[in-house]
């Protein structure tokens, strides 16, 4: 019976405090935090490290599918899945899709693989979610948008958690939407959105759900429920009968913020982490119509361990400078860089060299044992000539062995930290970092890779690895996990 | 491989330099003229003597042509050189190999480059893989030799930095008796230290010039140059040194970034053509590839001058000023002088010829009796070196 595996998730470690906002508007402060993608993630990258955070040491050739879900995909045309899954070295046979354009694409995905599984054409399919929307300049959006990543192994054997019921339906309405020149959310009035679109159709999905599955909403241990905001998640879990104190899974609007398409799927996550066997869990989401799922947790889910979750990537984070620091982030603002030439791309070199590229894939010489990165046809050490294996280093463990703080380099977040990196097994990598406080950086210093997009040369996004200070080196004292 | 096959086999007889700096009003071609006319009045040559040319440059243009078009050679063998920063000796040593040869007897080498019209700051991107790598600058890629070497020789950061500030100082010292160089002053240890950060640990005074400039040399078999000129004005080719890296050093886990393996060759190399045994004591001077003053700190040790590790010692010792044991970027160095990539190592070549010809442009700068220099620039960085070494000496040196 089809169900779930296992989890993963992704913040990046980058908080905007809500105040900054306020303050370069001159309006009312309003307290928290919202979780902001660094200037070199998007969904795509983002997707790629909630992936990272599910799989663990999962045999990557199992993984029959990758179902990305997100309305801010870098792409209106070209797939965004196929970049996740050669990142993640997974097999050339992979089925990847993209579901996109409805904040609902994250439940719409997890119902397709669970039908895949079901049907027996998959036997294990990541199910990804990921959104990086925008809202402009002074809006409501701005304060209450998140960004963030989700991921699902959905499977037959072996599953965490069953799924009892389902429910979906589609409902016709302009409520928000981003035409094909839009770049930020728009919004029809609030009452008519809110009354007619959200809290009805959330209502109506759950009710029927409930009706399915022959349950009581009494039965449901926590309930991951999508909404807008802070105060229409009260209201939503209030007229569904659910106890606020007990039942209702965390919204964290205060700490991440609305993170679309993966805003449901987070809180699954976050519900999953603490549940126990026997659990039963409610999702609902809502847009362009409503999906909702029971899920009931089976022994296997307290097996889980070693994620990073929500719970992890909540503890480690680090607060932008200012609100300008976010807008440059996020390209709102036209800044004088350095003068230095312009970066340039090849769409052959990014296609020949996709095995390093996007696959941080080594060459492990196999006649004096040394890895080399990038590969080298001809090994450095022993100079046998086309006798290597590729070996992924994605998942060693690394330090700092040496570094600069480069100001002249264009970069978006100057100084441009670069380094050599020492991974296990002696392997040594050039490269950027990224997700630094450039005062704490120093030799010997622990790191870890990750995903990033470089620049934008060509029109199109180019994807690389970067190295970063490990994710607990920014969990502060007392943040408690 | 026979290492003294070139030896005081071809002599310089002439050489040219322009004003080195931000040359708004001189196009490549008007540089070239410029410093081709000067070696030729210094030769007391003209045009029509010289029968082959090699010129060399980075970024300012292609071909032969490019030397051709401006000085007006008639369908005349020219070869354009390019190895990065150690262009200027690579063409040399081409040019050198021509004559040794017999083929040519009268030789025009040229260095160039025109960097100021790109509106950069800094030198132009040739590396250009659209991830790995790209974007990164040249201070950048030395400051992570910077950061290690100073680890490993356990120097901290800030005792590095102020024995690179002193490299500064130094350069920018003999630059003040350079009127040809790009920059004419000095500059404080507070300065120095005090400067904005280009790419840590490396500040702006660690950093060289972006810099216009052309310089010239026109070479002959020593035969000739004896009929040619008097024994004190001409300065013979003792032997060269090019060592390219096979590039992986960044990427080799054996590789540590605290020494440059690629100088040490191209410096061994030079030395046993020139038949250097003790390049401390029987080098009179050396103009060496201070593009950063890292770079400068760590040649000390790779070509010998002083022991691995114990650079700072002989910083602090002050061997290598004008008034030590041996003198190190007489004219200013590319700190002071400046960096036009292509023109830079016929400029070291240039202050050596100067130097043992007793010609130094100021007499505050003339060292006494000079008999043999070295000449070395290298492009790359740590891990990445296309180092390439020339060694003049006196005329009264050759058996």
């Amino acid at each position: 019976m089809a169900g779930l595996v296992t989890y993963g998730a992704y913040i990046p470690l980058h908080r905007l405090r809500r105040d900054d906002i306020a303050r370069a508007w001159g309006s009312a402060p309003p307290g928290g935090e919202r979780a902001v993608a660094n200037s070199d993630e998007d969904p795509i990258t983002m997707a790629q490290a909630a992936a990272i955070d599910c799989l663990g040491d999962i045999d990557r050739d199992s993984i029959d599918g990758v179902y990305l879900a997100t309305t801010s995909s870098p792409y209106k045309e070209k797939q965004a899945a196929t970049v996740v899954a050669r990142s993640l070295n997974l097999r050339r046979d992979v089925a990847t899709m993209d579901f996109t354009d409805t904040l609902r694409s994250g439940t719409l995905a997890l119902r397709a693989a669970l039908d895949a599984v079901g049907a027996g054409s998959a036997q294990r399919v990541l199910v990804l979610a990921a959104d990086c929307r925008l809202g402009a300049p002074r809006s409501e959006f701005e304060q209450i948008l998140g960004d963030g990543a989700a991921a699902l192994l959905v499977g037959g054997d072996d599953v965490a958690a069953t799924v009892e019921a389902s429910h979906t339906h589609s409902n016709e309405l302009i409520d928000l939407w981003r035409s094909s020149r839009d770049n930020f959310v728009n919004s029809w009035e609030d009452r008519f959105v809110i009354t007619e679109g959200f809290l009805l159709n959330m209502q109506e999905g759950v009710s029927q759900l409930l009706k399915k599955s022959e349950l009581k909403v009494q039965d449901v241990t926590k309930a991951a429920l999508y909404a807008p905001d802070a105060r229409r998640h009260r209201e939503i879990a209030a007229s569904l009968g659910l106890d606020p104190k007990t039942q209702v899974q965390d919204p964290m609007f205060d700490r991440v913020g609305n993170t679309g398409a993966a805003f449901a799927l987070m809180l699954l996550v976050a519900a999953l982490e603490e549940a126990k066997d026997g659990d039963r869990i409610l999702v609902a989401n809502y847009g362009d119509g409503a999906d909702s799922f029971i899920l009931r947790a089976t022994p296997q889910i307290e097996k889980i361990k070693d994620r990073q979750g929500i719970r992890k990537n909540l503890a480690s984070k680090r607060y932008l400078a200012s609100y300008e620091t976010y807008i440059t982030h996020r390209g709102l603002m036209d800044t004088e860089g350095q003068r230095r030439p312009p970066m340039v791309s090849s769409a052959p070199v990014l296609w020949r060299d996709q095995k390093w590229v996007l696959g941080l894939n080594g060459s492990h010489c196999q006649s004096c044992g040394r890895t080399f990165f990038p590969p080298q046809r001809i090994c450095v050490h022993c100079r046998s000539k086309d006798n290597f294996d590729y070996v992924p280093l994605a998942g060693r463990k690394g330090t700092l062995f040496t570094f600069n703080k480069d100001a002249l380099a264009l970069s978006a977040d100057p100084p441009e930290i670069w380094c050599r990196v020492h991974l296990e097994g002696d392997v040594g990598v050039y490269c950027r970092m990224t997700d630094r406080d450039p005062d704490r950086v120093e030799l010997e210093m622990p790191v870890e890779m990750t995903f990033r997009k470089f620049h934008d040369a060509g029109g199109y996004p180019n994807y690389f690895w970067k190295c970063r200070p490990t994710r607990e080196s920014f969990i502060e004292a007392g943040e408690g996990i | 491989m026979n290492p003294s096959a070139i030896r005081d086999k071809v002599a310089i007889i002439g050489m040219g330099c322009t004003k080195f700096g931000e040359n708004w009003d001189m196009s490549a071609e008007d540089m070239m003229i410029e410093a081709a006319y000067e070696a030729y009045e210094d030769a007391g040559v003209g045009p029509e003597d010289i029968e082959a040319a090699w010129v060399g440059t980075v970024a300012s243009g292609i071909t032969g042509n490019l030397l051709a078009a401006p000085l007006k050679f008639r369908f005349m063998p020219i070869t354009r050189i390019e190895n990065a920063c150690g262009t200027g000796q690579d063409t040399l040593r081409n040019a050198t190999l021509g004559v040794a040869c017999g083929l040519y007897d009268m030789v025009l080498v040229m260095g160039v480059e025109k960097l100021k019209d790109s509106g950069l700051s800094g030198l132009p991107e040739f590396f250009t893989h659209p991830v790995y790598g790209q974007g990164a600058t040249a201070p950048g890629r030395w400051a992570l030799g910077a950061t290690r070497y100073f680890s490993s020789v356990g120097l901290s950061p800030e005792e590095g930095k102020r024995c690179l500030a002193k490299i500064a100082m130094k350069n920018h010292h003999n630059g003040t008796m350079s009127p040809k160089a790009h920059f004419q002053r000095e500059i404080t240890m507070e300065q120095a230290l005090n400067a904005p950060v280009i790419a840590w640990p490396l500040g702006l005074f660690d950093c060289c010039p972006t810099t216009d400039g052309a310089a010239a040399a026109i070479i002959t078999s020593t035969e000739t140059a004896k009929k040619l000129r008097p024994a004190k004005d001409y300065v013979l080719v003792r032997g060269f040194g090019v060592a390219m890296g096979s590039g992986w050093g960044k990427e080799n886990f054996d590789y540590k970034y605290d020494y440059l393996p690629e100088t040490i060759a191209a410096g061994k190399q030079a030395y046993e053509q020139a038949g250097i045994t003790d390049p401390r004591r029987e080098l009179s001077m050396a103009q060496i590839h201070d593009c950063f003053t890292i770079a400068e700190m760590m040649e000390y040790e790779a070509l010998g001058f002083s022991p691995a590790g114990k650079a700072s010692e002989d910083i602090d010792a002050g061997t290598f000023e004008l008034t030590g044991e041996l003198p190190v970027n007489t004219d200013g160095g590319l700190k002071s002088f400046g960096h036009p990539v292509g023109a830079t190592g016929i400029r070291m070549c240039y202050e050596i010829y100067k130097q043992i010809q007793g010609k130094a442009q100021l007499p505050a700068r003339q060292l006494k009796d000079p008999k043999m220099g070295l000449a070395m620039a290298q492009g790359g960085h740590p891990g990445f070196l296309q180092p390439v070494v020339a060694i003049l000496g006196r005329s009264d040196l050759a058996k």
